[in-house]
């Protein structure tokens, strides 16, 4: 893991990817007087940017690594420990150039706990969009499809998961569809996010009715406590598949 | 000390290994061989456990290598072509690797990699190595820990004959060592001085596993080029 760690920290597009956060943020909190505003637009390029650059760098370093990940497995190791290993440095180095591209203008421009909540859901998205990337990468042999189905889900997550939900609330305009909501949003790692930070925002109350139910369970401890598990479940699930998938697979 | 029982692979239609039963031990050098596409590789990655066959076992010292691990501590293993991170140096990549067998007993040899003169250039990025080079840290790793068993795929592809050389030297030590090679190679005349054994491989099925001497006496050839070229052309492939 540690190798894993010090390859991926030399690589390039880490450090732009690090650079490009830092700058962005920066930015975006310098350009508008009001931080909640700043935080709002971070907050957006955030919920789509992270989750890209992770998916698709991991995806595609996962197919870079074959040969070295036949190289290890060759050796005397457990193949889970190989794959563990490198989600464990991926998701280091990625956590990293997060924490260092918008966690700093985070802590010094919202210091309260509506920035540690942002710097928190973002190093799990970063974390669960790995972990979707590996499953993605176990799956498929073809590198040029892999990184294609790795997009596909990205978009699928930021994008058309929202014009599904959206379908499906003007389809049943006329029934009562907060409750539904909430389970509806915990399928999405990226919207869950989203709802997370916004409620610790003044803007939820912008929501009508179904933020003030989004208030109601995801405002309180317990809900938030709920919402984190189910971010991890995101991380664990696709990751413990990929396992078992890349136990069985040939090299 | 390597027994493979009935071994079967499939890659969706494709057979690729068919019913292969050999059985390997110490001390031998044995020459794996075959038309290219035959299960050679394939053979060599069910062993190390890199490819799972659908059925049939394979035992290493008596052990299933199926669920297991460990025994992979008494392999070192060549690939045909060695690739490695980018990023890494040389000096990183032995240390990493002996970080890696860290619970290895047997010690560390490093003749061959002050033969091949990579302790010179120890700080060089695996991404601006030739693939001669690359050839050699792949040799260098597949010695380095003394293991019982040491499987070459294709070695001298891409080596200088200086390094040909030195390495076929090795290997003829290390089988004077008691150790078992498995080689594949496809310049039969390189094989030579080195092997005892040959198993022929044709469409993933074992054609003949046999000592040299035996099918040299059968053909009446010595030079193992012209041992097989007889067998093909004679068809007196023995059971």
């Amino acid at each position: 893991m540690k190798y894993v760690i010090i390859d991926i920290l030399r690589n390039k597009i880490v450090l732009a990817y690090t650079i490009f956060l830092l700058l962005l943020s920066f930015m975006l909190f310098g350009l508008e007087d009001n931080t909640t505003k700043g935080l709002l637009g971070l907050l957006n390029i955030l919920l789509i940017i992270v989750p890209m650059i992770c998916i698709v760098f991991s995806t595609i370093y996962i197919y870079n690594s074959a040969e070295f990940i036949e190289l290890l497995v060759s050796q005397p190791l457990t193949r889970s420990r190989i794959w563990l290993s490198l989600f464990a440095g991926m998701a280091f180095s990625l956590s990293l150039a997060f924490l260092i591209g918008a966690g700093i203008p985070l802590l010094i421009f919202v210091p309260d706990i509506t920035g540690i909540t942002m710097l928190f859901t973002g190093l799990l998205l970063s974390i669960i969009f790995i972990a979707i990337a590996l499953l993605a990468s176990v799956k498929t042999r073809d590198k040029a499809k892999g990184i294609g189905v790795a997009i596909l889900l990205w978009l699928y997550f930021s994008l058309l998961f929202d014009g599904i939900v959206l379908f499906l609330l003007f389809q049943f305009a006329d029934y009562p569809m907060e409750k539904p909501m909430i389970l509806i949003s915990t399928l999405n790692p990226i919207d869950l996010g989203r709802i997370l930070i916004l409620l610790k925002m003044d803007i939820a109350a912008l929501l009508g009715y179904t933020g003030a139910v989004f208030q109601q369970f995801f405002g309180t401890l317990w809900g938030q406590a709920t919402s984190f598990i189910i971010l991890l479940l995101w991380t664990l699930i696709p990751l413990w598949i990929s396992v078992r998938r890349f136990n069985h697979k040939d090299l | 000390m390597i027994i493979a029982t009935n071994v079967s692979k499939q890659f969706g239609k494709l057979k690729v290994l068919d019913n292969l039963s050999v059985t390997c031990n110490q001390g031998e050098c044995i020459a794996l061989i075959g038309p290219n596409g035959s299960g050679k590789t394939t053979f060599i990655k069910a062993i190390l456990g890199m490819v799972i066959c659908n059925s049939g076992f394979i035992t290493f010292n008596g052990k299933n290598i199926k669920n297991n691990w460990q025994y992979r501590e008494q392999i070192g293993y060549m690939p045909q072509i060695g690739r490695y991170p980018d990023n890494m140096s040389i000096g990183q990549l032995l240390t990493m690797m002996k970080d890696i067998r860290s619970g290895n007993e047997n010690g560390t040899d490093e003749e061959l990699f002050y033969a091949f003169g990579l302790d010179k250039i120890l700080d060089k990025r695996m991404r601006t190595l030739s693939g001669g080079t690359r050839q050699k840290v792949s040799a260098v790793l597949a010695f380095l820990f003394n293991p019982q068993v040491i499987i070459l795929d294709e070695p001298t592809a891409g080596l200088d004959p200086v390094a040909a050389e030195i390495l076929k030297a090795k290997i003829i030590k290390e089988k004077e060592n008691g150790k078992l090679i498995l080689i594949t190679s496809h310049i039969l005349s390189e094989l030579d001085d080195l092997v005892t054994q040959i198993i022929y491989i044709q469409d993933g099925k074992l054609c003949f596993q046999q000592s040299v001497d035996a099918l040299q006496k059968t053909t009446g050839q010595i030079r193992l080029s012209k041992v097989i070229a007889t067998i093909m052309t004679q068809n007196l492939l023995v059971p």
